[in-house]
C-alpha cells in the first residue's frame, strides 16, 4: 500500500493525527482511508477471487492432461488439437466469425447514421424514436430471441441457402441488437463535437457530404472503431438470440458450446471456450482503448 | 466612404426560435470596405444576425442581399462571405497549412495556386513558420490567426467575425485589435465584427450598430454614438451616463425648455441637426442625460453659469488616470463627475463629506425621447 | 440541433436505413409475437389468430404464476446479493489511490467481457461435489480436525467422521449464485460511478458531527448514491428475470424460471401462442420495473447533488 493517499484530499491525515503519523513510517489511518481497512480489503480480495477462480480453472483445465477436470496431470495441447479436428466445432467457429464480421460492418454503418441523426436533428416524436431505438437494449434477450424466431418462421425465410446466405437470419438479428449499442457509443463521442467546426467547413465552401467526410467522420473515428469492436464482441458472444434463430446447420460457437456442455463436460469445451475468451477479451480491450482515446482527444475545440 | 454602394443590405429581417424573436425586423446597410461592428449585450441576437449573413440560419422574414444579390436560397458554402468563429473552429485533425488550404481545396482551386495563396495568407498573419504545426500545438492567439487566414485566403467579399477576441487575454486582445484594423486596411475587405465589448467596437469600427433584444437601436459612427446616443438604452450601454427624468415645457425649433426633476428648469439650445427633427413635443416626458466627464467640479465659490448645482461628496472611486466623484445633490439625486488626475497631488483634493459645486454646459446635455 | 425541416434530404438519408432496419427486424417481429399471443394452436406449426385471451388466462394460472413469482423472487434475491456485495467493492475502488483505480476497474470488467454462457459453465467445475469449493472446505475440515486432535479432543469424533461434500449444484442456490456471478459487474460499475462523484466532504461532515462509519453510510452515503444503486438494480434485475440457460445449466428440476418455460414453448412444446403470451408478460414486467425506476428516480431528484 502506498504512503498516505494524496489523490483524495479527504484521505490526508488530519492535523491532529499527522504529528503521530510522521513519527511512524506509515501515516495513521485517515478517517476515510477505507482502502486500508483490513475488512474491506478482505471483501475485495474475496470478490476478485470468486470472480476469477472459475475462469482461471476453466482455462487451466483446457491444458490439463486428464479427461476428468479434477487434479492437474500435466500440460498438454491435445484438447486444442481435438477441438481443431472437430469439424462441427470448427464450422461453428467459422460461422461465428463470418456472422460477427458482416454484422459488425452493417451495424457500424447503421449505428453511425443513427448517432449523427439523433445528434443533429430535432423532430416531433424524437423521444419516442429514441425509446424505440433503446428497446433492443432493454428488453430481456429471450423476448427478442423468440420474436426473431417467430418472425423468420412466419415470413418463411429460407434457411437452406448456400453458405454465407444461410447465416443471413442470424446476422440480421445480430445487427438489430448491435447497432443501437454502436449508436450509443458514437453519440457519446459526438457530445463533445464543436458544431462550429462543421459550420466552418461549410462556410469555406464544403458541401454537406464533403463536411461529413472531411470533418465529422475523422472526428468520430475513435468512437466508430470502439463501436465496431463492441458490435463484433456482441455478435461473437451472443448466445440467447442466436440460439433461437439458428437452424440445425447454422450453429455458432456459443450455441455449440451450450450443446456440448449439456451433453457432457469435456476439456474440449474448455479449449473452445478459451479461444472464444481470448478473442472477445482482446476485442473488448481494444474497444476500451479506443474509447479512452476518444475521450482523451475531446471536443477538438479550435 | 459614405458614397460607396452597400455590400450587405439587410431588409426587415426577423428570426424567431419558437416564440422568441432573436432578431426582430432589422434593416441595415453595410458599405464596401467598412469595418462594421454589431454591439450589444449578451443574448441580444448579434450571433443570430451574423449567422444569417453567413447562411447558417434562414430568416423567418425579410431578405438579405450581398453585393446586390438575394441570398435567400444560397447555402453557406456558396456565399461570398467567410466567417471567423467564436471558438475559431480550427480543424483539430489538420495541420495549419491544411486548415488554410481547406477552403481552396473544396472549391477545386488548382494545386499550384493553393500553395501560393496559403503561403501568402500565412505570411499575412505571421504564421509562415508554423505551417506544419497541429492546432493543439498553437497558442490561442495563433489559432485565431489561423482562423483569420483560413477565411481571408478565400478572398471573400465580406469577412464575418463572431467575438473573435473574447477568448484572448487582455494584453493579447489589444494587440489583436490593432492587428485586425491593420489587416482590414491591407486586404480591403469589408469586416463585420460582433462584440459585446464597447471599447473594442469604439476603437476598431467605422460604424457601429447597437442592438437590444433583437432590434437595432442605433447605427452610427463611434463618436456620434458616444456623443449623440438616440435612446436611454444606447446612452447607458455605451460609456457612463448621468440620467435624469424631465418634461419638455416649451419647444421652439431645436431649442427646448425642460423641467428636470429635482434640478429645476433648463433652457437647452439645439445641439445637432437631428434635434430639430426629433418628435419631441411640449409636455412630453424625456430623459435628460450628461456624461460624467462633461461635469465640472468647483470647490471655491458658486461659479456663474446656466447649470450649477450644489452637492455633498458621497464616494470617490479612484481609477488611476481619473477619479469618479459621486455627489449627492441637495435634491437627493446622485450625479457623478470625472476628475482627471493630471497632477500627482490631485488625488486627495476631494474628500468624502465635502460640499462642492458642479456645472456643465447646456449644449452637453442630451434629451432622450426613448 | 437543427429542425428536421431545415434539411429534409439529410434527415431522410441519415435515418432511412436504420429506421427501416429497426422497424422491419425488430418492431415487426415483436408485433408478430404480440399478435401470436392472441392466437390458438391448430396443429404442429399452425396458428390461428382468433383474438382469444386464453393464452393469458393460462399464463395466469397458479402453476405459471408461481413460476413468474419465483423468477421475480430469484432475480430479486440475486439483485440484492449483488447490491450487498457490490457496495463494499465499489467503495473500495472509489477510495483507492488514483493509480490503482484503472487496474481495479479493469480487473472487475475483464470477466464481464467473457461470454456469459462460458462463465456459467465455468462455475460448474468450481461448485460440483468434486469441485474447488468443496475441496477448500474439506481442507479446512481436515485442519480443524488436526487441531482438535492436537488439543486432545479426539480428532474426527467431535465434528463428524469425514467431510461430506456439500451439494452446491443443480439447485436454486446454484442458480442464484450463477445469476450473481453473471451480472455482478453490472451492479458495481454504476455504484462506483456514483460513489466516485460523491463529495467527500459530506462524509467528513457526518463523521465530524459525531456519526460513526455505519451511520454515515446509511444516512449520508446511501441516500446520495441511491441513483447508482437504482441503475445497478435495474440492469441486474431485467436480464436476471429472463435468464434461461443459467437455470438450465446450474439448476435442478425445481429451478425452472419463466425463461425456461418460454424457451420450451418455442423450442420443444411448440405452443407458440402460449410462449408469446408469456414472453409479453415478461416484457410488461420489465417495463413495469423501468417505470418504477423512473418514478423513484424522479421523486429522488431533489437529492441529486
Ligand atoms: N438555435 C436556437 N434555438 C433557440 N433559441 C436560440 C437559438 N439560437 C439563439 N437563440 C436565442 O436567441 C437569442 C439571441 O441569441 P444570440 O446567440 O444571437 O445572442 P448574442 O447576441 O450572440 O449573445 P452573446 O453575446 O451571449 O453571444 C437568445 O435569447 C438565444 O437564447
Ligand atoms: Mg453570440
Amino acid at each position: 500500500m502506498p504512503q498516505s493517499n494524496t489523490s483524495t484530499p479527504a484521505a490526508r491525515p488530519t492535523s491532529l493525527e499527522s504529528g503521530v503519523g510522521r513519527a511512524r513510517r506509515r501515516p495513521a489511518l485517515g478517517p476515510l482511508d477505507y482502502t486500508r481497512r483490513w475488512w474491506l480489503r478482505l471483501i475485495v480480495a474475496l470478490t476478485f477471487l470468486l470472480l476469477y477462480a472459475p475462469i482461471l480453472t476453466l482455462v487451466a483445465f483446457s491444458f490439463n492432461d486428464s479427461r476428468r477436470n479434477i487434479v492437474w496431470r500435466g500440460f498438454t495441447f491435445k484438447y486444442y488439437e481435438k477441438a481443431w479436428n472437430n469439424d462441427s466445432l470448427i464450422d461453428a467457429f467459422a460461422n461465428s466469425l463470418s456472422i460477427a464480421v458482416i454484422s459488425t460492418v452493417i451495424s457500424t454503418i447503421l449505428g453511425v447514421l443513427v448517432a449523427i441523426f439523433l445528434w443533429r436533428f430535432r423532430f416531433p416524436g424524437k423521444a419516442v424514436y429514441e425509446g424505440f431505438m433503446a428497446l433492443p437494449i432493454v428488453i430481456p434477450e429471450i423476448c427478442m430471441g423468440v420474436a426473431m424466431m417467430a418472425f423468420f418462421a412466419r415470413v418463411g425465410w429460407p434457411n437452406d441457402l448456400p453458405w454465407p446466405l444461410s447465416l443471413s437470419s442470424i446476422t440480421i438479428a445480430h445487427i438489430a441488437f448491435s447497432f443501437p449499442f454502436v449508436a450509443i457509443i458514437v453519440r457519446a463521442r459526438l457530445v463533445g463535437f464543436n458544431r462550429e467546426l462543421e459550420d466552418a467547413a461549410k462556410d469555406l465552401g464544403a458541401s454537406e457530404w464533403r463536411t461529413m467526410c472531411d470533418i465529422v467522420l475523422p472526428y468520430l473515428k475513435p468512437g466508430i472503431v470502439a463501436g465496431a469492436l463492441i458490435a463484433f464482441t456482441l455478435s461473437l458472444d451472443d448466445f440467447v438470440i442466436t440460439f433461437f434463430t439458428a437452424g440445425p446447420k447454422t450453429i455458432t460457437l456459443p450455441v455449440k458450446i451450450f450443446s456440448m456442455v449439456r451433453f457432457s463436460v469435456t476439456p474440449e469445451v474448455n479449449a473452445a471456450s478459451t479461444v472464444l475468451i481470448l478473442i472477445t477479451v482482446i476485442a473488448t480491450a481494444l474497444a476500451m482503448r479506443f474509447q479512452a482515446l476518444a475521450r482523451g482527444t475531446k471536443d477538438g475545440r479550435g | 466612404m459614405t458614397d460607396s454602394p452597400p455590400i450587405i443590405s439587410v431588409q426587415g429581417v426577423s428570426k424567431r426560435f419558437g416564440n422568441v424573436a432573436a432578431v426582430d425586423t432589422v434593416s441595415l446597410e453595410i458599405r464596401q470596405n467598412e469595418f462594421f461592428a454589431l454591439l450589444g449585450p449578451s443574448g441580444c441576437g448579434k450571433t443570430t444576425l451574423l449567422r444569417m449573413l453567413a447562411g447558417f440560419e434562414t430568416p423567418s422574414e425579410g431578405e438579405i442581399l450581398i453585393d446586390g444579390q438575394d441570398m435567400t436560397d444560397v447555402p453557406p458554402n456558396r456565399r461570398p462571405v467567410n466567417m471567423v468563429f467564436q471558438s475559431y473552429a480550427v480543424f483539430p485533425h489538420m495541420s495549419v497549412f491544411d486548415n488554410v488550404a481547406y477552403g481552396l481545396r473544396v472549391t477545386k482551386t488548382p494545386p499550384g495556386d493553393i500553395a501560393q495563396r496559403v503561403q501568402e495568407a500565412l505570411h499575412m498573419v505571421q504564421l509562415s513558420e508554423q505551417a506544419e504545426r497541429r492546432p493543439d500545438q498553437l497558442s490561442g492567439g495563433q489559432r485565431q490567426r489561423v482562423a483569420l487566414a483560413r477565411a481571408l485566403v478565400k478572398r471573400p467579399k465580406v469577412l464575418l467575425l463572431d467575438e473573435p477576441l473574447s477568448a484572448l487575454d487582455a494584453k493579447l486582445r489589444e494587440a489583436m485589435q490593432l492587428e485586425l484594423v491593420r489587416l482590414q486596411t491591407t486586404v480591403g475587405i469589408t469586416f463585420v465584427i460582433v462584440t459585446h465589448d464597447q471599447h473594442e467596437a469604439l476603437s476598431m469600427a467605422n460604424r457601429i450598430a447597437v442592438m437590444e433584444s433583437g432590434r437595432v437601436q442605433q447605427v452610427a459612427r463611434p463618436a456620434e454614438l458616444y456623443e449623440f446616443p438616440n435612446s436611454r438604452f444606447v446612452a447607458d450601454f455605451i460609456g457612463k451616463m448621468n440620467l435624469f427624468q424631465g418634461r419638455v415645457v416649451e419647444r421652439q425649433g431645436a431649442e427646448m425648455t425642460v423641467d428636470i426633476e429635482g434640478l429645476g428648469r433648463l433652457v437647452l439650445p439645439g445641439q445637432d441637426k437631428s434635434a430639430e427633427t426629433r418628435p419631441v413635443s411640449e409636455g412630453q416626458e424625456v430623459g435628460v442625460a450628461v456624461r460624467p466627464e462633461k461635469v465640472k467640479i468647483h470647490r471655491d465659490a458658486m461659479p456663474a453659469g446656466p447649470i450649477v448645482l450644489r452637492g455633498q461628496v458621497r464616494e470617490v472611486a479612484y481609477y488611476g488616470d481619473t477619479s469618479h466623484v459621486f455627489l449627492r445633490l441637495d435634491s437627493g439625486q446622485v450625479i457623478s463627475a470625472n476628475l482627471r488626475n493630471d497632477s500627482r497631488t490631485s488625488d486627495p483634493s476631494v474628500k468624502i463629506g465635502e460640499d462642492l459645486w458642479c456645472s456643465w454646459e447646456p449644449q452637453d446635455t442630451l434629451i432622450l425621447d426613448r | 440541433m437543427d429542425s428536421w425541416r431545415k434539411n429534409p434530404l439529410v434527415f431522410w438519408v441519415l435515418n432511412l436505413s436504420p429506421s427501416a432496419w429497426l422497424i422491419l427486424f425488430f418492431i415487426v417481429p415483436l408485433t408478430l409475437v404480440w399478435v401470436l399471443s392472441f392466437g390458438e394452436k391448430r396443429g404442429l406449426l399452425e396458428v390461428a389468430i382468433t383474438g382469444t385471451f386464453d393464452n393469458y388466462a393460462r399464463a395466469l394460472q397458479p402453476l405459471y404464476l408461481e413460476i413468474f413469482w419465483k423468477s421475480i423472487w430469484m432475480a430479486g434475491l440475486a439483485t440484492i446479493a449483488c447490491l450487498i456485495a457490490g457496495y463494499p467493492v465499489a467503495f473500495a475502488i472509489a477510495f483507492a489511490p488514483d493509480r490503482w483505480k484503472p487496474f481495479l476497474l479493469l480487473a472487475l470488467m475483464v470477466p464481464f467481457w467473457i461470454n456469459i454462457l462460458i462463465r456459467t459453465y465455468a462455475l460448474i467445475a468450481v461448485f460440483r461435489t468434486r469441485g474447488y469449493v468443496n475441496f477448500t472446505l474439506e481442507w479446512f475440515w481436515d485442519q480443524a480436525n488436526g487441531l482438535l486432535t492436537l488439543l486432545g479432543l479426539g480428532g474426527y469424533q467431535l465434528i463428524g467422521a469425514r467431510y461430506e461434500p456439500l451439494e452446491l449444484l443443480y439447485n436454486n442456490f446454484a442458480v442464484n449464485m450463477g445469476i450473481v456471478y453473471a451480472f455482478f459487474p453490472f451492479m458495481v460499475l454504476p455504484l462506483y460511478a456514483n460513489i466516485e462523484k460523491l463529495d467527500r466532504s459530506y462524509m467528513e461532515a457526518s463523521l465530524d458531527l459525531g456519526a460513526g462509519h455505519w451511520r454515515t453510510f446509511f444516512s449520508v452515503v446511501f441516500p446520495l448514491t441511491w441513483h447508482g444503486a437504482l441503475s445497478g438494480i435495474i440492469i441486474v434485475f431485467i436480464p436476471a428475470l429472463g435468464a434461461f440457460f443459467i437455470p438450465d445449466l446450474l439448476g435442478g428440476t425445481d429451478s425452472q424460471l419463466i425463461g425456461n418455460v418460454i424457451e420450451r414453448q418455442f423450442k420443444s412444446a411448440n405452443d407458440w401462442p402460449f410462449g408469446a403470451a408469456l414472453s409479453f408478460l415478461l416484457m410488461y414486467i420489465t417495463f413495469g420495473a423501468l417505470a418504477l425506476r423512473a418514478l423513484v428516480a424522479g421523486r429522488n431528484r431533489g437529492l441529486d447533488v
